[in-house]
């Protein structure tokens, strides 16, 4: 039978109840369109987790102290059984490490940083001169700190974009002295407009020496020592070897954890999976529903039709005819639902973005052809039942029914 | 041409089976045009039903054109509906949502004829009935009359052999029901076979033969 006549005739028995229809459809366009974006969604976080993480630098290990695992989540330290990290670990790591290019022995903590009679309560990171250029940060004005100033603990300070507005204002920075604690500190660099990355807002950080760090913070306790790997190749050995030398430092016991960020990034990866498949999961199902409401509508046109069935066969309508146009019609349902979904969930998924500015989405070509094929199946398995009920109508019984 | 042999129809229904053809002989020539008549509920539609091979009767034999039709599938007998007869209902049996041509057009969609030889002879037919004015027409939009000269331009597109016509005029009024007949009588004159369903006499009248029903049974007329 001439198919392009049996989609005539779905458009127009689908057109003769406009609403039904679409409401209808509504179900599939919903279904597809979740099952899209939340992929995207998902495809989009671990894009920003990976270029985040790009951002901050590549080929880097990171020691903390405590034994950690990447893969079974992140424990609290034991104070008392678990040794500090300190300044010379990471001097040690720097001299012995043959694939290590540097390490940063990095302190953190917050202390009152006061300009005139501005003051804020500030994040202030100790670290030494390398750290800016392993973890891809920039001065806009002034320059970082030397090797020498860690080493003569001079008390010198680099602003973070948005500490610098609060304290000066337009006002040039540069060789001004801040108060951080109770000593004084002299501006010699303000940091590049970074954002936050990854949770953390640079602009709102002042680094200073990690020796003048340990003098501020009156401890000589480590946040961590973040490494510079040679090259990616080497992640593996240098690993070993931080560890060796470590263990050998730490009396023969592992009481500290390396991670590369691959792992943490591999972490992340299996998170972001399970949670994307989960939500599209259930978006899946509400695709399922939307294809129930399919075959109701399809159930109620049939037992409508009924007569429209009883006078095409007494035509000469076969019963594969009759199934067929029941078929085609249920499948133009979702088919057109299929795409509306496409067509709004990459409209969302293009505007989110101008909204929600930390959820940049990413458009699937996978998850859309699963979604499309996912809802013809859905018209072709739901609209089945209805299609068979009418095309196995007894003709006279059709013709009779009123 | 239609021979039908002892043909008994009974429907099961939950309490009992009602018989309601009990043994039926009739046979109709080539290019005749025969009439049945009969009291309301004697049997006449369900006759009608089983020659045109939309319905299956309980037993008996019906040989149409030398072919015993028990033997047939169901899709063989949509074909046969098809090509071979041509069905008139007292209740036109159009489809609402269709202008007059797609109605007409569509026993050709079911032999797969082409959309556009199907529209040809579509308005071909309309024009035979006289009714090329109303063929983008919907169906609630033509008169009673002209609904069933549309049914009947719809039997007759696919050139059948056979036109059966279930008391084609009793929903129109007796002028109307006169042009429906006089059609029916130039059908017949080309060469088509005709078994009418009527219960007026004067309709009746016209044909070669009348064949009375009563009661599931034939009382005249049946050879
Ligand atoms: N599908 C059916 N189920 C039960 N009874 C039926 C059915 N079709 C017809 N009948 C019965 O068969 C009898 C004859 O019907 P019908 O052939 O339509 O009579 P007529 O056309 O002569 O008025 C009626 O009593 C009717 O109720
Ligand atoms: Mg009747």
């Amino acid at each position: 039978m001439d198919v392009i006549e049996i989609i005539k005739v779905s458009k127009d028995s689908l057109m003769s109840n406009k609403v039904r229809s679409f409401l209808t459809m509504l179900g599939v366009i919903i279904g597809v369109a979740a099952v899209i974006l939340l992929v995207s969604i998902g495809e989009g976080a671990r894009t920003y987790i990976h270029r985040e993480l790009g951002n901050l630098g590549t080929n880097i290990l990171i020691v903390v102290p405590g034994k950690t695992s990447a893969k079974g989540g992140f424990h609290p330290p034991e104070a008392s059984t678990v040794r500090k990290l300190i300044y010379d670990d990471a001097l040690l790591i720097k001299r012995r490490a043959k694939h290590v290019d540097d390490a940063v022995p990095l302190m953190f903590g917050s202390a009152k940083v006061k300009y005139l009679n501005q003051s804020r309560d500030n994040s202030i990171a100790g670290s030494t001169e390398t750290y800016f250029s392993i973890r891809n940060l920039k001065v806009d004005s002034g320059r970082f700190i030397t090797g020498s100033e860690v080493d003569a603990k001079r008390k010198v300070c680099i602003l973070g974009r948005t500490v610098k507005r609060d304290l000066f204002g337009d006002k040039n920075a540069l060789g001004a002295l801040v108060s951080i604690g109770d000593s004084k500190y002299r501006v010699v660099g303000v940091m590049e407009k970074k954002g936050v990355t990854l949770g953390i807002d640079f602009d709102d950080i002042v680094f200073i020496p990690t020796t003048a760090a340990q003098e501020l913070f009156d401890t000589d306790r480590l946040f961590n020592i973040t490494i510079k790997v040679k090259s990616a190749s080497e992640l593996h050995e240098a690993t070993e070897e931080v560890k060796q030398i470590l263990i050998k430092r730490h009396a023969g016991k592992e009481d500290f954890t390396v991670m590369s960020q691959d792992e943490m990034l591999g972490v992340m990866n299996k998170i972001l999976n399970i949670m994307t498949a989960v939500l599209a999961g259930i978006a899946a199902i509400s695709l399922v529903v939307g294809g129930i409401g399919i075959m109701n509508i399809m159930l109620v046109s049939v037992r409508e039709r009924t007569r429209e069935i009883g006078i095409r066969k007494a035509l000469g309508a076969k019963n594969s005819d009759i199934l067929l146009q029941f078929l085609v019609e249920s499948m133009t349902l979702s088919l057109i639902g299929g795409t509306g979904g496409i067509l709004f969930a990459g409209t969302v998924s293009f505007i989110i973005p101008y909204f929600i500015e930390f959820l940049p989405t990413q458009l699937e070509l996978w998850s859309i052809v699963l979604a499309f094929l996912f809802s013809a199946a859905v018209g072709i398995f739901f609209g089945v039942y209805p299609a068979r009920k009418a095309s196995l109508y007894d003709p006279i019984t059709a013709l009779r029914y009123e | 041409m239609i021979s039908l042999k002892d043909i008994k129809k009974s429907y099961v229904l939950p309490k009992v089976t009602v018989e309601v053809l009990k043994g039926i002989d009739l046979e109709v020539a080539e290019k005749e045009l025969v009439a049945i008549m009969g009291p309301s509920g004697s049997g006449k539609s369900t006759l009608l039903h089983i020659i045109g091979c939309l319905d299956r009767p309980t037993s008996g034999t019906y040989i149409l054109h030398d072919l015993d039709v028990s033997l047939k599938t169901d899709n063989e007998l949509a074909e046969i509906r098809n090509r071979e007869i041509g069905f008139v209902f007292q209740s036109f049996n159009l489809l609402p949502r269709f202008p007059a041509w797609k109605n007409i057009e569509l026993p050709l969609l079911y032999s797969g004829v082409l959309a556009k030889e199907r529209k040809q002879r579509a308005m071909e037919m309309l024009r035979k009935v006289g009714l090329s004015h109303r063929a983008e027409h919907y169906p609630n939009e033509l008169s009673g009359g002209e609904q069933q000269r549309a049914a009947i331009a719809r039997a007759l597109i696919n050139e059948p052999a056979i036109i059966l016509a279930d008391e084609p005029t009793g929903n129109l009024d007796s002028r109307s029901g006169r042009e429906i007949i006089d059609i029916f009588r130039g059908l017949n004159k080309e060469g088509v076979t005709i078994v009418l369903v009527t219960h007026e006499k004067e309709i009746a009248e016209q044909a070669a033969r009348i064949i009375t029903i009563r009661d599931g049974v034939c009382q005249d007329g049946c050879y």
